[in-house]
């Protein structure tokens, strides 16, 4: 309609030459894409779908489509089951079958978490210098008797762990 | 179909029967956490601190801690 009305406002003459080629003698209407058709999609959400799955049905297909159209209970059970196949492309159940694609993810971070791991050793080993000396054995226990000495959290942190009386560690 | 029929499903008070669920369930979640941190961290660390302080002495405390030499402007002597 939105066509016609182009047509009458413009004139036949600026019509672009592509769409008259492409009409064909088709009293000049254009072959639609598939993308601006309705489509079938196959979501939870949308139970029945624009069209049918099935577009272009075979002789066999269409003779039940004809079949179809009379009672019901004359179908059997495999022709209910191929009317639905026509119709619809999954079930329900196949719709939101789960996958097993979460051990494939998992696997591919923990591989990535190894090879980072790799890395970091690597780095250690051939990159970094010595760690500083106060990570030393003799400076650590200093300050950790100079962090006793001044009563560093005293009520439930390092201060109530130690046993000053007995000079060690509480069991 | 001379297979046996499914049972019918549940059509109506799907919001209503969820949101029920999830309510109760958001509030006990919420009171049990709450409880928890209560009863396992807020009273043994208001015990701890009131423990401490019932038998606690500064002036001592600070001797003590004078004679182990960490202060600047009080030396051991």
């Amino acid at each position: 309609m939105l066509a016609s009305r182009v047509f009458s406002l413009v004139g036949r003459r600026s019509i672009s030459t592509s769409l008259c080629l492409r009409a064909h003698g088709h009293a000049g209407v254009v072959k639609a894409e598939d993308y601006t058709l309705p489509a079938y999609v196959d979501r939870r959400d949308v139970p029945l779908p624009e069209v049918a799955f099935v577009r272009d049905l075979s002789a066999q297909q269409q003779a039940l489509k004809e079949k179809e159209k009379a009672s019901w209970s004359a179908l059997s059970v495999d022709e209910k089951v191929e009317l639905y196949r026509i119709k619809f492309n999954e079930t329900y159940a196949e719709m939101n079958k789960g996958t097993n694609e979460w051990k494939t993810i998992l696997g591919g971070v923990f591989f990535f978490l190894g090879f980072t791991g790799i890395i970091l050793i690597w780095q250690k080993h051939f990159m970094y210098g010595p760690i500083p000396h106060t990570f030393s054995e003799d400076w650590l226990s200093a300050q950790t008797k100079r962090m006793l000495d001044m009563r560093v959290n005293p009520v439930e942190g390092i201060s109530a762990q130690w046993d000053f009386d007995k000079n060690e560690w509480k069991k | 179909m001379s297979a046996a029929l499914l049972p019918k499903p549940q059509m109506r008070r799907l919001l209503a029967r969820r949101m029920k669920f999830h309510l109760l369930g958001a509030f006990l979640v919420s009171m049990t956490s709450a409880a928890l941190y209560k009863f396992g961290v807020a009273e043994p660390r208001k015990r701890a601190y009131a423990e401490f302080y019932k038998k606690y002495d500064p002036m001592k405390d600070f001797e003590t801690m004078k004679a182990a030499g960490v202060f600047e402007c009080a030396p051991p002597k």
